[in-house]
């Protein structure tokens, strides 16, 4: 049902939705039920419900320590919970959806090698043709701002640099859905605002894109939608404007104002 | 006093006229190592990739065998073979003691341990900065090595350079299984041990001075590799 009214929207598009349409549905919604993880007896994620069902950017906010990128790891399949349940577009985690969506992670991982040559890298493995490698590479770095960075050693780029280079990576896969854990915090304010501008494109392209920072900052210039974690903890899950306005618990109302939340 | 600096100055002719004894023991020696150092290098890339990525039981057994085998002592790795090969050993219908090929067997066995320890260590070292990044990609396995094996491959040069180093400058393995037979099992190293207790210092002392400038020109090459693999913050 979703995917006609885009495709009548926007006719260029047509091919990518075509080859959705024909795998096994979209990757939403994403359902989470009494997800716990456990390891040496400390429970650091606790049971938590969620049902994501709407395009665009959640963003998952919380405390250091609150489990907000474990939670991001399991959503994603890199390690395996204790206990409950995941389901992609009611189907369990598995390699198939994996390979559906693509994740940058806080430090920029990158590979000895060019920055094009990362990116080709990465469209090799999903099985793109290899005529069709470099000019995907090439439109990947142009949307990242890194056209003239192509031949520079991924490893010598700037820091904000090495991010975008991992966003467009991301990118490139044409996933449908991304998964950012921290993404900018180690990052100068020019190239935080490059990163979600590129985060703001990719929701106008139709990704879900579920974002892990405790930026309250952030939060708000992103978020359709807020989980608040807090110790392992599903606090609350509401739409942005509501969570920021009227949070309903004590924590959220003083993490949002700033305050030490222990 | 007179005799010494006599035989430096001949050693030092023999290397400048090119003296076709010495260049043929040079030879001989080169085309051992490289030819042990190349399938070594190809067994231990191996060993030492999906040692350091696949997951099976006896695995840490392995690696720990592998550690050991990097200090065994090259007369033991002689030994083994010399008993492999000779007549009434499993390999004796091959005849192969006493040849050049007996000796690459020899030093394959020697340094295939350290390629294949170093490599595992370098590439779990990338690894673990890989893993998370390479299984959201959807790597198999099988691509997480080659992948490895690739990104290692500054380190993986040196990893290949200390083989080489370890077996051009070995020579109790080599001396048991070849015997150091003149025109056919000649190395550089036995001819240094055999000429030196003969007298004929002039033509040891001439190998000895090729040896020295080999390991220099190895380490010069160590230290290029090295520099160019920071500039690319590919160390």
């Amino acid at each position: 049902m979703p995917p006609i009214l885009p495709m009548l929207e926007q006719p260029g598009s047509l091919a990518t939705l075509d080859t959705r349409a024909s795998s096994s549905g979209h990757v939403l919604p994403l359902e989470l039920r009494r997800l716990s993880l456990e390891t040496g007896g400390r429970r650091l994620i606790d049971s938590v419900d969620l049902k994501l069902e709407e395009q665009g950017i959640t963003v998952i906010l919380g405390p250091n320590g609150a489990g907000k990128s474990l939670l991001l790891r399991l959503v994603h399949g890199l390690i395996a919970p204790t206990d409950g349940i995941i389901r992609w577009g009611g189907m369990p985690m598995d390699d198939e959806i994996r390979r559906r969506q693509a994740m940058v992670f806080q430090k920029p991982v990158l590979l000895r090698r060019t920055a094009a040559a990362n990116i080709t890298y990465a469209l090799g493995l999903r099985g793109i043709a290899r005529s069709e490698r470099n000019s995907r590479a090439l439109q990947a770095l142009e949307l990242a701002g890194l056209e003239r960075h192509a031949f520079t050693p991924a490893r010598v780029l700037s820091g904000g640099e090495q991010q975008r280079l991992c966003l467009a990576r991301a990118l490139s896969l044409d996933p449908e859905a991304l998964l950012l854990d921290e993404p900018t915090a180690s990052l100068d304010p020019a190239s935080t605002l490059s990163i979600e501008r590129l985060l703001i494109g990719a929701k106008h392209r139709g990704i879900k894109v579920i974002v892990v920072t405790h930026d309250v900052g952030q939060a708000r210039r992103l978020a359709q939608d807020v989980i608040f974690l807090h110790h392992g903890r599903l606090i609350e899950h509401q739409p942005a404007e509501r969570f920021f306005e009227h949070p309903k618990s004590d924590t959220a109302r003083a993490f949002i104002a700033g305050g030490l939340v222990l | 006093m007179l005799d010494l600096s006599h035989a430096f100055a001949s050693a030092l002719w023999q290397i400048v006229t090119l003296d076709p004894q010495l260049l043929e023991i040079i030879a001989l020696s080169l085309k051992v190592t490289l030819t042990a150092v190349t399938i070594a290098t190809l067994i231990g890339f191996a060993v030492g990739g999906v040692l350091a990525v696949y997951r099976f039981p006896g695995r840490a057994a392995v690696a720990a065998v592998l550690n050991a085998l990097m200090g065994l002592p090259p007369v033991v790795a002689g030994l083994i073979v010399y008993l492999l090969l000779s007549n009434a050993g499993p390999l004796g219908v091959l005849q192969l003691l006493y040849t050049p090929e007996a000796m690459i067997i020899a030093q394959v066995i020697l340094i295939t341990p350290i390629v294949a320890a170093l490599t595992r260590q370098t590439c779990e070292d990338l690894l673990e900065e890989y893993r998370d990044q390479l299984r959201s990609l959807g790597a198999s396995s099988a691509e997480i090595v080659m992948t490895l094996l690739w990104d290692g491959r500054y380190r993986l040069i040196t990893v290949v350079l200390a083989g080489f180093g370890r077996a051009i400058a070995e020579v109790g393995a080599v001396m048991i299984v070849g015997d150091n037979i003149d025109h056919v099992t000649r190395t550089m190293t036995t001819a240094i041990a055999l000429e030196t207790s003969k007298g004929n210092i002039a033509l040891a002392l001439a190998l000895g001075m090729i040896l020295l400038a080999i390991a220099l020109v190895v380490n010069v090459a160590l230290m290029g590799i090295r520099r160019l693999a920071s500039h690319f913050a590919y160390a």
